[in-house]
């Protein structure tokens, strides 16, 4: 059918893994906004979920990385962490290669990107699972910006990513749900790991829900490391989620900066308005 | 310096049982398939985080390496800290990418 949700939240390993560390009122309130946006994405009835994320070396290395992949296997598996550390059991997660081929087909139109069909997810993927579809029964299709290893793809790349993904989600029969995960400013597993920069996040979350595409795109990665971290270069996946709602608006139901988890810990959606008018004249 | 294989090894161990496998059961000759550095070398061996830390090696990596020795958490932040103490600040990578922090 089309895409019938977009939402972002935050992926920190902490969040599972390092839970008793953190204030539990603000945890717990965090959690509830998690929970929240699992009951609206289970409203948006979709019949798979795209998630947008920024892994961290589990599959991907500077051997050979790609800006864009898309995952187009019928299971995966994850956590590739230790169970514990992770605090989230290893488990098959079902995929749809059929529906991804077709998405990936249908984006090379437009856009390069690569295919991947294996894949271990990382805490940047089973984390949001862990809240999302905790009985792991929804098709996960993944996809993953390298956020990692510079040169970088663009963020108006990103932006542009999350527009060509939108019109081949709403060329197929499926409703398809997409979620991003990433930073937002965050410095994660350095010695400088629980500073969080608030205002930045705040700032960065005020352009993404009003999606004044120019301001998102115009931050240099230089200024983002900065003023956000390394971490803070996951700010792609978010771009990416806006791109997709282009012309739409969204909300944020949580943000806290949370040290214990090492992230502005973040949850918003956004209004999955009609395709733009630019791409259905296409 | 070849900080490039020093991860390759690093992320080939974290995701791959059959490496950690060879870790524990013949080191030194699957060191050896690397370009690595007598520094290096006895940086992964030792298990020297702080070392690993300072010659580079992404937090994302080097923490589940940290993990896979049994550090925890606290361990593993205080290693880093202490690794700069001794060796300096971190020396290529990633977190040298401002040029103003250049060691």
């Amino acid at each position: 059918m089309s895409l019938v949700f977009a939402g972002v939240c935050s992926h920190a390993p902490g969040i599972t893994g390092r839970a008793q560390r953190a204030d539990p009122k603000v945890r717990d309130a965090f959690y509830a906004k998690l929970a929240e946006l699992r009951a609206r994405l289970e409203a948006a009835m979709p019949d798979a979920l795209i998630v947008i994320a920024a892994e961290h070396f589990a599959n991907f290395f500077m051997n050979n990385m790609p800006a864009y992949c898309m995952g187009m296997a019928d299971q995966y598996e994850g956590p590739i962490e230790d169970e514990q550390w992770l605090a989230i059991k290893r488990t098959r997660v079902p995929g749809n290669a059929d529906l991804a081929r077709r998405i990936v087909k249908r984006m090379m139109h437009d856009i390069d990107l690569a295919y991947a069909e294996e894949w271990k997810f990382d805490h940047g993927i089973m984390v949001p699972l862990n809240f999302l579809t905790p009985r792991y029964d929804l098709a996960v299709i993944p996809v993953n910006i390298n956020c990692q290893g510079p040169p970088l793809t663009p963020l108006h790349r990103a932006y542009e990513f999350g527009r060509i993904l939108r019109r081949a989600c709403d060329a197929q029969p499926e409703r398809i749900a997409v979620v991003g995960t990433g930073g937002i400013s965050h410095w994660p597993a350095t010695p400088d790991s629980g500073v969080i920069n608030e205002t930045w996040d705040r700032a960065f979350l005020d352009k993404f829900v009003h999606n004044r595409s120019d301001e998102l795109v115009a931050y240099s990665d230089e200024e983002t490391f900065r003023d956000a971290g390394q971490g803070g270069f996951e700010i792609r996946t978010f771009i990416a989620v806006a791109g997709a709602t282009e012309g739409s608006t969204g909300e944020v139901l949580f943000y806290a900066p949370i040290p214990a988890f090492a992230v502005g810990c973040t949850v918003a959606v956004m209004t999955v308005g009609a395709a733009s008018r630019r791409d259905s004249a296409r | 310096m070849s900080l490039y294989y020093v991860q390759k090894l690093l992320y080939q161990l974290n995701r791959d049982p059959h490496v950690r496998e060879r870790f524990a059961s013949s080191r030194d000759s699957l060191l050896s398939e690397y370009e690595l550095t007598a520094e290096e070398r006895n940086a992964i061996a030792d298990g020297d985080i702080g070392l690993l830390y300072v010659m580079g090696v992404n937090g994302q990596i080097l923490m589940h390496y940290s993990a896979l020795i049994g550090q925890n958490w606290d361990e593993y932040i205080a290693a880093m800290r202490g690794g700069v103490k001794i060796h300096g600040p971190v020396r290529g990578g990633l977190y040298t990418m401002l040029e103003d922090r250049k060691p």
